[in-house]
């Protein structure tokens, strides 16, 4: 028996495995999204443009200028001359902000009364543009703090020491690749389980296959084993990458994480297995793949974290495979991970794997009959 | 070299092909809503309500006025816990994102001042947006509080400078205003590349390829039979997504709606032409649906500039993006629904699509041969 489960696998794997454009297609997307996302994904505010009407021209305001243009966030200053070239300046889209400079703006300082700083921002993009102002004002806090030093003023009250922990940095990479290993490996899994039923059904090769002394459940496990096999080999090439070439550190336990993409994988080849149970063509089973991963991946707290979204959300996200899995790829590679920590993810991960794995046996075991 | 009626009767076959099958309903107009509301309500980047932990060791009246004061503010829940040890573990296992020290010489050190920590913040880094959120906004609430306290005491200490910040076209900087006009685009695309892969590919699989191939169509009646009724498809679901947008979202419209139109006619031209080209090429749909994803919907999400700034990535990358149409889709939509119609923008955006559905559309036509191998 153990024999023939062993040949049906090997014959998934050719069939999978066999078409040379099937092969670069596994393979060479993982690569250039590994190259490429980890870049892209990114919330942190660099090079933008900010625009700049000084109508003060003095020295403190020329400082403040120059200050902005040193800074790693704002690639160039763009001064403009009138409240028209402004406004035309954002409404292209040239500038992600602009800051207005009044006349008496050194005057006020001088004097001792509140100088007013006018900041617009592009409320198309509220979400850079804010996290740009916040760099203006640190800027500008900075000159405000040199000032009174200079001028040998008591030098304020008492500060916040802050640490970020598991990323000192606030690398974006860091919480990218993690969550890269999880969305990538959705896509490789799920699409081999739950195409490949619909095509043995389109070129009715499923029929054969269920007139063969084969039980769904050796069906299930020939078409489930190889989609495992491609997510842990693609989540193993993106976490060795990570280590490797973007200098990740890896701090968990490597049994759990290899724990964690089995169980995972487990659950994406029974949400595989089911929508292929459930559509006649390949058509069907790649829109019933896209239908879940689209949202799976919104709701998976990778763009925004689970807790910000509206009860309703959170309780679908409850369900979602993969806000489990995150968790214990961001906590074995940055949250010293061992088995007391993950264990409270790895269960629901396998129960939704019973759970979709049980349905498709259900549904494949009617069809059957 | 166009024959209308045979036209007319492959743009028939194809939209009984359309809509016999349920799936495709299913993407055309369910999948886009909840897509649309997914991308709108759940990614929020405007954190609220983060889970923040408190360690509170001295007992004096202003470490209790201090942890009133983050308690009273919206953007945390305040979530006190007895040791350290504890409220560690906590956030290694992501239930809170936050902690804020509060230890036994916060007073002393308050009232010494001179720019010594009284306050210790540590965040869980593996989230760094939320992180950044929360170090800047204790870190405001503490220089806050503590400008109120000093003031209390009769001591002045008034900022030398006030900085006023105006959003323009979203003063409430509100994210689904944006996010939603990107997320369009993202789903646009899905209608428009990621169907269309399938076709071609589907009637070289079931070998109905070559029976077409034996009858008199011309390459151009073909390639138009499959892009003509998917056309209809996509604006009829960009209808759909404007008006859930509108009506049921309340993310304000303020452009022309010609304009809207024409964007996405040029839109789908280019993302019909890539799927079309994928399908042409990949001759199994397997293949050409994977290489939808990868060169279709990844792209859209990740490169398009809808969440992700454009302006923050490296060169190579900047200049990646001018390849991806929903890039300037992305761009004209979110103009549109805030900022009204400024040609300035769009006009450029338009050049782009046109210039990739030439590119798309071509390359199709030239990898669509009518004779068999």
């Amino acid at each position: 028996m153990f024999q023939r489960l062993l040949r049906l696998i090997l014959k998934e794997l050719q069939v999978t495995l066999g078409d040379k454009k099937a092969r670069l297609l596994l393979i060479v997307p993982v690569m250039m999204q590994t190259l490429i996302f980890p870049f892209a994904a990114t919330l942190e505010v660099r090079h933008a443009v900010i625009a700049v009407l000084d109508a003060d021209g003095s020295a403190a305001s020329t400082d403040l200028v120059q200050r902005l243009g040193r800074t790693e966030a704002f690639d160039r200053v763009v001064p403009v001359h009138d409240d028209a070239a402004l406004e035309a300046v954002l409404d292209r889209q040239e500038a992600l902000l602009a800051l207005r400079i009044p006349p008496d703006y050194a005057r006020a300082r001088l004097q001792g009364r509140i100088a007013t700083l006018q900041v617009l921002l592009d409320g198309r993009r509220s979400n850079s543009a804010q996290i740009a102002s916040g760099y203006l004002t640190q800027i500008l806090q900075d000159q405000i703090q040199e000032a009174r030093q200079k001028s040998g003023a008591p030098s304020g009250g008492a500060t916040v020491a802050l640490r970020h922990l598991y990323n000192p940095n606030l690398a974006f990479t860091w919480h990218v690749l993690p969550s890269l290993v999880a969305i990538i490996t959705t896509i490789g899994c799920l699409m081999v389980t739950a195409l490949s039923v619909a095509r043995e059904r389109e070129e009715g090769t499923f029929d054969q296959l269920l007139v063969s002394p084969l039980t769904p459940g050796y069906l299930m496990a020939g078409k489930a084993v190889p989609g495992v096999l491609i997510a842990v080999f693609q989540g193993s090439f993106i976490a060795l990458a990570a280590v490797f070439g973007y200098g990740l550190p890896f701090t968990g336990s490597i049994p759990v994480f290899l724990a964690g993409i089995l169980a995972y994988g487990l659950a994406l080849a029974g949400i595989g297995l089911f929508i292929s149970s459930v559509s006649a063509t390949q058509q069907q089973a790649f829109l019933g793949v896209f239908a879940f991963m689209a949202p799976a991946v919104m709701l998976s707290g990778y763009v925004a974290p689970i807790e910000n979204m509206p009860v309703f959300f959170q309780g679908v996200a409850r369900v979602n495979p993969l806000s489990y899995f995150i968790p214990i790829l961001k906590g074995t590679f940055l949250k010293h991970y061992g088995w007391p920590q993950a264990l409270p993810l790895l269960w629901p991960l396998l129960a939704i794997a019973v759970g979709t794995l049980g349905t498709a046996w259900a549904v494949f075991r009617r069809q059957g009959a | 070299m166009i024959k209308a009626t045979r036209l007319w009767a492959l743009c028939r076959k194809e939209s009984y092909q359309i809509v016999r099958d349920p799936s495709s309903i299913l993407v055309a107009f369910i999948l886009p809503v909840i897509l649309l509301f997914v991308m709108g309500y759940a990614i929020n980047l405007d954190a609220s309500r983060m889970r923040l932990g408190l360690l509170r060791e001295d007992n004096g009246a202003a470490a209790t006025r201090f942890e009133a004061t983050l308690r009273g503010s919206t953007a945390f829940e305040v979530l006190p816990g007895p040791s350290r040890a504890l409220l560690l573990d906590r956030m290694a296992r992501g239930q809170i994102r936050g902690l804020v020290v509060l230890r036994q010489d916060f007073s002393e050190r308050l009232a010494e001042g001179r720019g010594r920590a009284a306050v210790q913040v540590l965040t869980d880094g593996s989230e760094p947006n939320t992180a950044a959120f929360i170090g800047n906004y204790v870190q405001g609430a503490f220089e806050g509080w503590q400008a109120e306290e000093l003031r209390n005491r009769g001591l002045s200490a008034a900022p030398a400078v006030d900085v006023r910040m105006r959003a323009w076209f979203n003063p409430s900087t509100v994210s689904r205003n944006f996010l939603v006009p990107g997320s369009i685009a993202v789903v646009m695309t899905i209608i428009g590349a990621l169907l269309t892969s399938l076709v071609v590919a589907r009637e070289w699989e079931r070998g109905t390829m070559e029976a077409l191939l034996a009858t008199p169509v011309t390459r151009t009646e073909l390639l138009l039979s499959k892009i003509l009724p998917y056309y209809a498809l996509g604006m009829t679901a960009m209808l759909v997504c404007l008006g859930v947008a509108v009506f049921l979202m309340d993310v304000p419209f303020r452009g022309s709606l010609a304009a809207l139109l024409g964007q996405s006619t040029l839109f789908l031209g280019s993302a019909l032409g890539l799927g079309l080209f994928l399908s042409t090429i990949m001759r199994s749909q397997f293949n050409a649906a994977m290489a939808a994803l990868t060169a279709g919907f990844l792209p859209a999400l990740m490169l398009s500039g809808f969440v992700f700034e454009i302006a923050s990535m490296p060169l190579p990358l900047r200049l990646l993006t001018r390849v991806i149409p929903a890039r300037y889709f992305a761009s004209s939509l979110q103009s549109l629904f805030q900022a009204g119609t400024p040609w300035s923008l769009l006009g450029p955006n338009a050049l782009g699509l046109a210039l990739l559905m030439v590119l798309w559309l071509g390359l199709t036509a030239l990898n669509t041969r009518r004779t068999l191998d």
